[in-house]
Protein backbone atom coordinates (compact mmCIF):
# COMPACT_ATOMS: atom_id res chain seq x y z
CA UNK A 1 0.00 0.00 0.00
CA UNK A 2 1.35 3.64 -0.88
CA UNK A 3 1.36 6.69 0.25
CA UNK A 4 0.23 9.20 -1.73
CA UNK A 5 2.55 13.09 -2.23
CA UNK A 6 0.63 14.86 0.86
CA UNK A 7 0.98 11.55 3.00
CA UNK A 8 3.41 10.46 5.64
CA UNK A 9 4.86 7.35 4.80
CA UNK A 10 4.14 4.20 6.36
CA UNK A 11 6.92 3.69 7.79
CA UNK A 12 7.38 7.36 8.89
CA UNK A 13 3.91 7.04 10.52
CA UNK A 14 4.66 3.80 12.24
CA UNK A 15 7.07 5.39 14.25
CA UNK A 16 4.64 8.07 15.90
CA UNK A 17 4.01 7.89 19.61
CA UNK A 18 6.86 5.33 19.88
CA UNK A 19 9.97 6.26 22.27
CA UNK A 20 12.78 6.06 20.57
CA UNK A 21 16.65 6.79 21.49
CA UNK A 22 16.20 6.56 25.30
CA UNK A 23 19.79 7.44 26.69
CA UNK A 24 21.52 8.72 29.79
CA UNK A 25 24.01 11.71 29.29
CA UNK A 26 27.62 10.97 29.57
CA UNK A 27 28.66 13.63 32.06
CA UNK A 28 26.90 15.19 35.17
CA UNK A 29 25.26 17.99 35.57
CA UNK A 30 28.08 20.81 36.40
CA UNK A 31 27.61 24.65 37.52
CA UNK A 32 30.00 25.98 34.98
CA UNK A 33 27.74 24.83 31.78
CA UNK A 34 24.82 27.44 33.95
CA UNK A 35 27.29 30.28 34.11
CA UNK A 36 28.67 30.43 30.21
CA UNK A 37 24.71 30.38 29.62
CA UNK A 38 24.04 33.60 32.07
CA UNK A 39 27.44 35.02 30.61
CA UNK A 40 26.38 34.37 27.12
CA UNK A 41 23.00 36.01 28.20
CA UNK A 42 24.21 38.54 30.33
CA UNK A 43 21.83 36.79 33.07
CA UNK A 44 22.84 38.26 36.64
CA UNK A 45 20.09 36.97 38.15
CA UNK A 46 21.15 36.01 41.42
CA UNK A 47 19.90 32.66 42.01
CA UNK A 48 22.53 31.69 40.06
CA UNK A 49 25.04 33.45 41.14
CA UNK A 50 24.71 34.07 45.05
CA UNK A 51 24.84 30.64 46.87
CA UNK A 52 23.12 32.79 49.73
CA UNK A 53 19.88 33.48 47.50
CA UNK A 54 20.38 29.32 46.43
CA UNK A 55 20.17 28.52 49.42
CA UNK A 56 17.28 30.29 50.78
CA UNK A 57 14.94 29.79 47.29
CA UNK A 58 16.00 26.47 45.92
CA UNK A 59 18.00 24.40 48.89
CA UNK A 60 21.10 25.03 47.15
CA UNK A 61 22.02 25.53 43.59
CA UNK A 62 20.31 24.92 40.67
CA UNK A 63 20.75 24.83 36.88
CA UNK A 64 19.45 27.72 34.56
CA UNK A 65 16.29 26.34 33.51
CA UNK A 66 16.71 26.82 29.92
CA UNK A 67 19.96 25.05 30.12
CA UNK A 68 17.42 21.60 29.78
CA UNK A 69 18.48 20.43 26.25
CA UNK A 70 22.16 20.59 26.55
CA UNK A 71 22.33 18.17 29.65
CA UNK A 72 21.77 15.43 26.90
CA UNK A 73 23.41 17.19 23.65
CA UNK A 74 26.95 14.86 22.94
CA UNK A 75 30.47 15.76 23.21
CA UNK A 76 31.77 17.73 19.48
CA UNK A 77 33.96 14.45 19.49
CA UNK A 78 35.20 11.91 22.06
CA UNK A 79 37.05 8.72 21.10
CA UNK A 80 35.81 5.68 19.23
CA UNK A 81 32.75 8.67 18.05
CA UNK A 82 32.92 8.43 14.34
CA UNK A 83 31.25 11.18 12.43
CA UNK A 84 29.47 14.03 13.45
CA UNK A 85 27.80 13.70 16.98
CA UNK A 86 23.91 15.31 16.81
CA UNK A 87 21.50 15.47 19.59
CA UNK A 88 18.33 15.41 18.44
CA UNK A 89 18.58 11.90 16.27
CA UNK A 90 15.18 11.98 14.94
CA UNK A 91 14.98 14.93 13.54
CA UNK A 92 18.28 14.00 11.62
CA UNK A 93 16.76 10.55 10.68
CA UNK A 94 13.84 12.33 9.22
CA UNK A 95 16.08 14.69 7.08
CA UNK A 96 17.80 11.30 6.00
CA UNK A 97 14.25 9.66 5.53
CA UNK A 98 13.08 12.77 3.42
CA UNK A 99 16.43 13.36 1.57
CA UNK A 100 16.17 17.09 3.20
CA UNK A 101 19.80 18.46 3.12
CA UNK A 102 18.74 21.79 5.61
CA UNK A 103 16.82 22.06 8.22
CA UNK A 104 15.91 24.93 11.37
CA UNK A 105 13.79 24.84 14.06
CA UNK A 106 10.65 27.29 13.70
CA UNK A 107 8.88 26.01 17.40
CA UNK A 108 9.73 25.43 21.22
CA UNK A 109 8.15 24.34 23.88
CA UNK A 110 9.65 23.97 27.31
CA UNK A 111 8.00 22.66 30.63
CA UNK A 112 9.94 22.88 33.58
CA UNK A 113 8.83 20.64 36.39
CA UNK A 114 11.18 19.56 39.28
CA UNK A 115 14.98 21.60 38.75
CA UNK A 116 18.07 19.93 37.35
CA UNK A 117 20.68 20.46 40.10
CA UNK A 118 24.80 19.79 40.04
CA UNK A 119 25.49 16.58 40.28
CA UNK A 120 22.38 15.43 38.68
CA UNK A 121 22.66 12.66 35.44
CA UNK A 122 19.85 12.92 32.74
CA UNK A 123 18.17 11.10 30.89
CA UNK A 124 15.93 11.39 28.29
CA UNK A 125 13.91 9.94 24.87
CA UNK A 126 12.53 11.16 21.73
CA UNK A 127 8.97 11.03 20.38
CA UNK A 128 8.04 11.84 17.53
CA UNK A 129 4.22 13.33 17.45
CA UNK A 130 3.63 14.42 13.83
CA UNK A 131 5.15 14.80 10.29
CA UNK A 132 3.03 17.11 7.61
CA UNK A 133 2.82 16.48 3.79
CA UNK A 134 5.40 18.49 1.55
CA UNK A 135 5.26 22.11 2.32
CA UNK A 136 6.80 25.07 0.88
CA UNK A 137 8.59 28.36 2.25
CA UNK A 138 11.12 31.12 1.73
CA UNK A 139 13.87 28.47 2.19
CA UNK A 140 12.63 26.02 0.00
CA UNK A 141 10.72 22.61 -0.32
CA UNK A 142 10.28 20.34 2.72
CA UNK A 143 8.32 18.80 5.36
CA UNK A 144 7.80 19.88 8.93
CA UNK A 145 8.02 17.62 12.08
CA UNK A 146 6.74 17.78 15.62
CA UNK A 147 9.13 15.76 18.29
CA UNK A 148 8.79 15.52 21.76
CA UNK A 149 11.54 15.00 24.15
CA UNK A 150 10.80 14.49 28.41
CA UNK A 151 13.82 14.48 30.85
CA UNK A 152 14.28 12.82 33.53
CA UNK A 153 16.94 12.89 36.79
CA UNK A 154 18.61 9.64 38.00
CA UNK A 155 15.94 9.29 40.87
CA UNK A 156 13.24 9.61 37.67
CA UNK A 157 11.97 12.47 38.78
CA UNK A 158 10.88 14.50 35.41
CA UNK A 159 12.77 17.27 35.03
CA UNK A 160 11.03 19.12 31.56
CA UNK A 161 9.39 18.10 28.60
CA UNK A 162 10.21 20.00 25.46
CA UNK A 163 8.68 19.82 22.37
CA UNK A 164 10.38 21.20 18.99
CA UNK A 165 8.54 22.43 15.82
CA UNK A 166 12.04 21.41 12.79
CA UNK A 167 11.72 22.17 9.06
CA UNK A 168 13.58 20.00 6.93
CA UNK A 169 13.96 21.40 3.18
CA UNK A 170 15.99 21.41 0.13
CA UNK A 171 16.83 24.50 -1.45
CA UNK A 172 14.80 25.52 -4.97
CA UNK A 173 16.44 26.40 -7.65
CA UNK A 174 17.41 29.77 -6.88
CA UNK A 175 15.94 30.28 -3.83
CA UNK A 176 17.28 30.75 -0.45
CA UNK A 177 15.93 33.01 2.04
CA UNK B 1 13.85 38.01 50.87
CA UNK B 2 11.07 40.10 50.80
CA UNK B 3 13.09 42.97 49.27
CA UNK B 4 11.99 45.74 46.55
CA UNK B 5 13.36 42.95 43.50
CA UNK B 6 10.54 40.73 44.85
CA UNK B 7 7.69 40.92 42.24
CA UNK B 8 4.31 39.93 43.74
CA UNK B 9 1.49 38.66 41.71
CA UNK B 10 -0.86 40.93 43.25
CA UNK B 11 0.96 43.82 41.88
CA UNK B 12 0.86 42.44 38.22
CA UNK B 13 -2.29 43.34 36.20
CA UNK B 14 -3.11 42.28 32.34
CA UNK B 15 -1.68 45.06 29.96
CA UNK B 16 1.18 45.53 32.43
CA UNK B 17 4.45 46.07 30.25
CA UNK B 18 7.57 44.49 31.08
CA UNK B 19 10.80 46.44 31.34
CA UNK B 20 12.50 46.63 27.21
CA UNK B 21 15.71 45.20 27.14
CA UNK B 22 18.26 45.88 23.67
CA UNK B 23 20.90 44.04 22.66
CA UNK B 24 23.75 44.73 19.88
CA UNK B 25 23.79 40.85 18.48
CA UNK B 26 27.41 40.40 17.41
CA UNK B 27 29.37 36.92 16.08
CA UNK B 28 30.40 36.52 19.61
CA UNK B 29 26.82 36.96 21.17
CA UNK B 30 25.63 34.20 18.30
CA UNK B 31 28.67 32.04 18.79
CA UNK B 32 29.03 31.86 22.54
CA UNK B 33 25.18 31.34 22.62
CA UNK B 34 25.69 27.89 20.75
CA UNK B 35 28.75 26.93 22.45
CA UNK B 36 26.95 27.83 26.07
CA UNK B 37 24.64 25.20 24.90
CA UNK B 38 26.53 22.63 23.35
CA UNK B 39 25.12 23.30 20.30
CA UNK B 40 27.74 22.33 17.94
CA UNK B 41 25.79 22.66 14.53
CA UNK B 42 27.84 24.87 11.70
CA UNK B 43 24.99 27.16 11.31
CA UNK B 44 25.57 28.75 14.30
CA UNK B 45 29.52 29.56 14.00
CA UNK B 46 30.47 29.04 10.41
CA UNK B 47 29.28 31.70 8.14
CA UNK B 48 29.87 29.90 4.96
CA UNK B 49 27.69 27.10 5.87
CA UNK B 50 24.87 28.91 7.49
CA UNK B 51 24.76 31.49 3.85
CA UNK B 52 25.62 28.82 1.16
CA UNK B 53 24.00 25.56 2.76
CA UNK B 54 20.77 27.22 4.94
CA UNK B 55 20.57 30.00 2.25
CA UNK B 56 20.27 32.78 5.40
CA UNK B 57 22.22 35.81 5.52
CA UNK B 58 24.47 34.79 7.91
CA UNK B 59 25.85 32.91 11.21
CA UNK B 60 22.50 32.97 13.37
CA UNK B 61 20.84 32.63 17.39
CA UNK B 62 20.49 29.12 18.25
CA UNK B 63 17.03 27.77 19.60
CA UNK B 64 18.20 26.59 23.17
CA UNK B 65 20.18 30.45 23.61
CA UNK B 66 16.76 31.93 22.29
CA UNK B 67 14.86 30.41 25.11
CA UNK B 68 18.08 31.70 27.53
CA UNK B 69 17.22 35.10 26.39
CA UNK B 70 13.45 34.89 26.98
CA UNK B 71 14.53 33.55 30.31
CA UNK B 72 16.58 36.36 31.32
CA UNK B 73 14.12 38.84 29.74
CA UNK B 74 11.49 37.76 32.09
CA UNK B 75 13.15 36.98 35.32
CA UNK B 76 14.80 40.59 35.44
CA UNK B 77 11.14 41.05 36.00
CA UNK B 78 10.33 38.94 38.34
CA UNK B 79 13.46 38.72 40.33
CA UNK B 80 15.13 35.49 41.53
CA UNK B 81 11.59 34.21 43.56
CA UNK B 82 10.27 34.22 39.95
CA UNK B 83 10.19 30.96 38.25
CA UNK B 84 9.42 30.09 35.03
CA UNK B 85 6.96 27.08 34.35
CA UNK B 86 6.47 27.00 30.78
CA UNK B 87 7.50 29.02 27.33
CA UNK B 88 6.68 28.43 23.44
CA UNK B 89 8.34 30.29 21.35
CA UNK B 90 8.33 30.62 17.32
CA UNK B 91 11.38 31.41 15.28
CA UNK B 92 9.57 33.31 12.34
CA UNK B 93 12.72 34.74 11.45
CA UNK B 94 16.66 34.72 12.34
CA UNK B 95 18.82 36.76 14.55
CA UNK B 96 22.24 37.92 12.66
CA UNK B 97 25.36 39.46 14.09
CA UNK B 98 24.80 43.27 13.05
CA UNK B 99 20.75 43.11 14.24
CA UNK B 100 19.86 45.29 17.38
CA UNK B 101 17.88 42.87 19.24
CA UNK B 102 14.98 44.13 21.57
CA UNK B 103 12.71 42.16 24.23
CA UNK B 104 8.91 43.71 24.54
CA UNK B 105 6.71 41.80 26.66
CA UNK B 106 3.42 42.44 28.38
CA UNK B 107 0.71 40.73 30.85
CA UNK B 108 -1.74 39.04 29.19
CA UNK B 109 -3.71 36.73 32.14
CA UNK B 110 -3.05 36.13 35.78
CA UNK B 111 -4.89 34.09 38.09
CA UNK B 112 -3.99 31.48 41.00
CA UNK B 113 -4.17 27.60 40.55
CA UNK B 114 -5.89 24.98 42.35
CA UNK B 115 -2.84 24.58 44.84
CA UNK B 116 -2.52 28.44 45.28
CA UNK B 117 0.81 29.28 43.47
CA UNK B 118 0.10 32.73 41.37
CA UNK B 119 0.74 32.67 37.65
CA UNK B 120 0.94 35.48 35.21
CA UNK B 121 0.85 34.75 31.66
CA UNK B 122 3.44 37.22 29.15
CA UNK B 123 3.72 37.45 25.45
CA UNK B 124 7.16 38.50 24.42
CA UNK B 125 8.52 39.57 21.26
CA UNK B 126 11.98 39.29 20.06
CA UNK B 127 12.43 42.29 17.74
CA UNK B 128 15.57 43.04 15.74
CA UNK B 129 16.72 46.49 13.90
CA UNK B 130 19.32 46.37 10.69
CA UNK B 131 20.15 49.19 8.33
CA UNK B 132 19.90 46.74 5.41
CA UNK B 133 17.31 44.03 6.80
CA UNK B 134 15.27 46.88 8.71
CA UNK B 135 12.61 46.11 11.50
CA UNK B 136 11.80 42.52 11.90
CA UNK B 137 9.60 40.75 14.80
CA UNK B 138 11.84 37.24 14.41
CA UNK B 139 10.67 35.35 17.58
CA UNK B 140 6.95 35.58 19.30
CA UNK B 141 6.92 33.87 23.05
CA UNK B 142 4.00 33.35 25.19
CA UNK B 143 5.29 32.16 28.89
CA UNK B 144 3.85 30.94 32.13
CA UNK B 145 5.89 32.41 35.26
CA UNK B 146 4.84 32.08 38.77
CA UNK B 147 5.07 34.97 41.00
CA UNK B 148 5.08 35.02 44.99
CA UNK B 149 1.71 35.96 46.03
CA UNK B 150 2.89 37.46 49.42
CA UNK B 151 6.23 38.55 50.61
CA UNK B 152 7.40 34.70 52.11
CA UNK B 153 5.80 32.53 49.32
CA UNK B 154 8.53 30.97 47.20
CA UNK B 155 7.27 29.24 44.00
CA UNK B 156 10.60 27.21 43.98
CA UNK B 157 9.82 25.10 46.86
CA UNK B 158 6.52 23.52 45.06
CA UNK B 159 6.65 20.18 44.00
CA UNK B 160 4.59 17.66 42.91
CA UNK B 161 0.69 18.07 42.37
CA UNK B 162 1.77 21.87 43.96
CA UNK B 163 3.49 22.73 40.65
CA UNK B 164 1.33 22.76 38.13
CA UNK B 165 3.36 24.44 35.36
Amino acid sequence: MSSGPDEVPEDVAALIGVPQYPSTASFDVERSYSWNTLAATQNGNPLFWDDAVADELTGGPIAVPTTLSLWMRPHYWEPGAAGEQVALQVHFDLKERFDLPEAVMTDNTIIFHTPVRPGDRISHRQVLRSVSGPKTTKLGSGRFWVIDIEYHNQREELVGVESYTGYGYRRDAGGGA
Amino acid sequence: MSDPETLLHGSVQVGDVLPELTVEVTPTTVVLGALASRDWRPMHHDHAFATERNGVADIFLNTPNQAAWFERFLTDWTGPRGRVGRMTFRMRDSVFPGDTMTFVGTVTATDVDSAGCGWVEVDVELRTAHDQRGDRVCSTCSARVALPTVSDDNPWSRTGDRWQP
